[in-house]
C-alpha cells in the first residue's frame, strides 16, 4: 500500500503536465474551460491521495520519536519530583 | 471613509488576539519562539496555510489570470497543492521530529549539527535573510499602497499628495505596528493564533466577493446563469484566456518547482516545530490543496471574467487598466461593481493575507538573530531564559524597523523579486533534502552546494536586469530550474568526492538505520 500511494503522487505529478487539454476550450456546466476543470480535479485528487499518504504511509519513525519524547518528558518530571 | 472604519475595526481585532495571547504566555523563550510545542492539527493548517499564502493569492492571482488565462491555476495553485503537503509531510514530520529530539528552534542549528560545521551558518545566514527581505518588502510596501488604493478622495485635503488618499508611507506603518504589537505580546502562539482568523477572513471574504461580483456580471437571479454568461463573454471576446495557447510547455512545468520553496522557508521550519506532536501534521497536509482551491479557483475565475465583462454603458469594468498595472484588477472590480462594505471588506481579506505571513517572517528573521548569531557566538552561557526573550522581542523591532525604512525608499521593481526569493529557496532544497535522507551528504557537499546556488542566483538575476525582466527565461523555463539543477549536481558530485560524516553524526541523525 505504501508504494501504491508513492506511485500515485509521482503519477499526481505527471498528470499536472496535461497537455492534452492546453488548447481545449470545451466548457464544463457551461461555463468552466475544461483545462481549469481538470486542475480542480487534480487538486482534489492530491488531498485524496495526501489522504492515502496519512492513513498508510505514514513513517514508523514518526511514532517511535514521539514515544522517546514522552519518556524524554516522564523522566525528566520524575526526576524534578525527586528534586522537589 | 466606510472602508478605513472597516479596515481600522480589523486591525483592532488583530489588537486584541495579540493581548489575548499575551495572557497565555508563560515567560520561556520555548513558549515564546515554539508556542511549547502545543499547536495542534487546526491551528497548524491554518497558520500553515495563511504563512504560505500571501496577498498574490487574492490580488496576484486575479491580475495574472486577466493577463495569462486560466493556466494561472495549474502553474501556481495545483502544483503547490501537490507539492506543498509533499514538503510538509517529508521535510516537515522529520525535522519535526530531530528538532524536538535534539531541541532546535531555527534551520541553522541543524545544518551545524548535520554537518558537524560550526560555521555553516556564517554562510547560511546572510543568504535566508538576503532571499527574506525582498519577500517582507513585498508585504509592507503592498500593504500601504492597498490601503492607498481603497481610501483614495477619503482625505482630500489632509492627503492632498497621494490622491486624497492615506499616504503609502503612513498605511505600511499602521500594518508594520499592527503585526509588531501582535507578535511582539504574543510571540508564536499569538502568531498562530492570528493567523488562524486572518486566514479564515481571506478565505470566506474571497468567496463572498467571488458570489457578489458573479452576480452583478451576469445580472440575472440565478447564480449559475450568471457564471455562464460571465464565461460567455470571454469565449466570444478572449477565447484565448479560456486555455493555455500562450503558455509554454517547458515554462508550466518549470512552475511545479516553485512550490518547492516552501521546504527550506525559515519561517514554516519555525511553524513546523510548534506543533504539539507528529499527528498535528496530517490535517494541513490532507486539506492543504483543498483551502487553496478554494482560494484560487474564484480569483482565477474573475481574472479571467475581467478580460471581457462589460458595465451597463458598454465600457469594461477594469476601464483601460494597462498590463503593468495587473494588481489593480480586483480592487477595480470590486469597486466598479460593490459598494463600499464589499470593498473594505475586500481590503480587509487583502491586507489578513499580507499579515499573516508578515508576522511569522518577521518572527523568524528576529528568532535567527538572536539563536544562529548572538547565542550562538557571543553569550549563550551568560544570558538567562527571560534575557533571550528580551533579546528575541529586540531583534524582531530592528527587523521591522529596518524593513519600514527601506519600504519608504519604494525600491523598484519589488513585486517582481517574489518570483527570486521562491527561486533562491527551491535551490536550496536539494540540501535540506540530501540532510534528512542521504547519509553520504558531506560538509563540503554542503559548502559547495549553497555556494552554487548562490552564483547561479546572482548570474541569472544580472541577466534579467533591474528591475528584473518578469520575461527572462533560461532554456524556455523559469530560471529555478537552472539553479536547481546546479545546485543539486554540485552537492552530489562534491559529497562523493569528500570524506563522509563521522559515525557519531550518522547514529544521531539515521538512528534505526546506522
Amino acid at each position: 500500500m505504501k508504494t501504491l500511494v508513492w506511485i500515485l503522487v509521482v503519477l499526481l505529478i505527471i498528470l499536472h503536465q496535461d497537455f492534452w487539454f492546453w488548447t481545449d476550450d470545451t466548457l464544463v456546466l457551461g461555463f468552466c474551460p475544461i483545462g481549469l476543470a481538470y486542475h480542480i480535479f487534480l487538486s482534489i485528487a492530491a488531498c485524496l491521495t495526501w489522504w492515502l499518504a496519512t492513513k498508510f504511509a505514514w513513517p514508523e519513525s514518526l511514532a517511535v520519536s514521539e514515544h522517546d519524547m514522552t519518556d524524554t518528558i516522564a523522566v525528566s518530571s520524575e526526576a524534578g519530583d525527586a528534586g522537589s | 471613509m466606510t472602508q478605513l472604519t472597516i479596515i481600522a475595526v480589523y486591525l483592532v481585532l488583530l489588537l486584541g488576539l495579540g493581548v489575548f495571547a499575551n495572557r497565555r504566555f508563560r515567560g520561556t523563550s520555548n513558549d515564546y519562539l515554539l508556542a511549547s510545542h502545543s499547536i495542534g492539527p487546526f491551528l497548524m493548517l491554518m497558520s500553515l496555510f495563511g504563512t504560505t499564502m500571501t496577498a498574490f493569492a487574492l490580488v496576484g492571482s486575479t491580475g495574472k489570470s486577466w493577463l495569462v488565462g486560466i493556466g494561472v491555476y495549474g502553474m501556481m495553485a495545483s502544483s503547490s497543492g501537490i507539492v506543498h503537503s509533499l514538503c510538509f509531510f517529508l521535510i516537515g514530520t522529520k525535522l519535526w521530529s530531530l528538532g524536538r529530539r535534539h531541541g532546535y528552534t531555527t534551520q541553522i542549528e541543524f545544518f551545524r549539527d548535520r554537518l558537524e560545521s560550526n560555521n555553516f551558518g556564517l554562510l547560511l545566514f546572510p543568504i535566508l535573510i538576503g532571499l527574506i527581505v525582498p519577500y517582507l518588502l513585498i508585504g509592507v510596501l503592498g500593504a500601504g499602497l492597498t490601503i492607498n488604493a481603497v481610501t483614495q478622495g477619503a482625505f482630500p485635503e489632509t492627503f492632498a499628495n497621494s490622491g486624497g488618499g492615506t499616504p503609502v508611507w503612513l498605511g505600511s506603518l499602521v500594518i508594520c505596528s499592527v503585526v509588531l504589537i501582535y507578535v511582539f505580546a504574543g510571540g508564536m502562539r499569538g502568531t498562530a493564533w492570528a493567523n488562524a482568523f486572518q486566514t479564515c477572513v481571506f478565505m470566506v471574504l474571497g468567496v463572498v466577493t467571488f458570489f457578489i461580483i458573479a452576480n452583478r456580471i451576469g445580472g440575472s437571479d440565478s447564480f449559475f446563469e450568471n457564471l455562464r454568461s460571465a464565461t460567455a463573454a470571454v469565449q466570444k471576446a478572449h477565447p484565448e484566456k479560456l486555455t493555455r495557447e500562450n503558455v509554454g510547455h517547458l515554462l508550466f512545468f518549470s512552475f511545479l518547482l516553485i512550490p518547492l520553496s516552501a521546504g527550506m522557508f525559515p519561517h514554516l521550519f519555525q511553524h513546523w516545530l510548534t506543533a504539539k506532536s507528529a499527528n498535528s501534521f496530517k490535517l494541513p497536509i490532507v486539506l492543504h490543496p483543498l483551502l487553496i482551491l478554494v482560494v484560487w479557483v474564484p480569483c482565477v475565475m474573475l481574472g479571467v471574467w475581467a478580460t471581457s465583462a462589460m458595465l451597463p454603458n458598454g465600457e469594461l469594468v477594469v476601464g483601460n487598466l494597462q498590463p503593468n498595472q495587473d494588481g489593480q484588477v480586483l480592487g477595480t472590480m470590486v469597486g466598479r461593481l460593490s459598494g463600499p462594505v464589499l470593498s473594505g471588506l475586500l481590503t480587509a481579506g487583502i491586507l489578513a493575507a499580507v499579515m499573516s505571513s508578515l508576522d511569522s517572517q518577521f518572527l523568524c528573521v528576529g528568532t535567527m538573530f538572536t539563536n544562529d548569531i548572538v547565542l550562538h557566538y557571543a553569550t549563550r552561557d551568560r544570558i538567562s531564559d527571560k534575557q533571550t526573550v528580551t533579546l528575541a522581542r529586540s531583534f524582531i523591532v530592528g527587523v521591522v524597523a529596518v524593513t519600514y525604512a527601506i519600504s519608504l525608499l519604494e525600491p523598484p521593481g519589488i513585486f517582481d523579486l517574489g518570483i527570486w526569493c521562491f527561486s533562491g529557496f527551491t535551490s536550496l532544497v536539494p540540501l535540506v533534502v540530501a540532510a534528512l535522507y542521504w547519509k553520504r551528504l558531506t560538509k563540503a557537499g554542503a559548502y559547495a552546494s549553497v555556494i552554487a546556488m548562490a552564483a547561479s542566483w546572482i548570474y541569472c538575476f544580472t541577466q534579467a536586469g533591474y528591475p528584473p525582466n518578469p520575461r527572462y527565461s533560461v532554456f524556455a523555463m523559469l530560471p529555478v530550474a537552472t539553479m536547481f539543477v546546479i545546485s543539486t549536481v554540485t552537492l552530489v558530485s562534491v559529497s562523493l568526492l569528500t570524506k563522509p560524516p563521522s559515525e557519531e553524526t550518522l547514529t544521531k541523525f539515521f538512528p534505526e538505520k546506522a
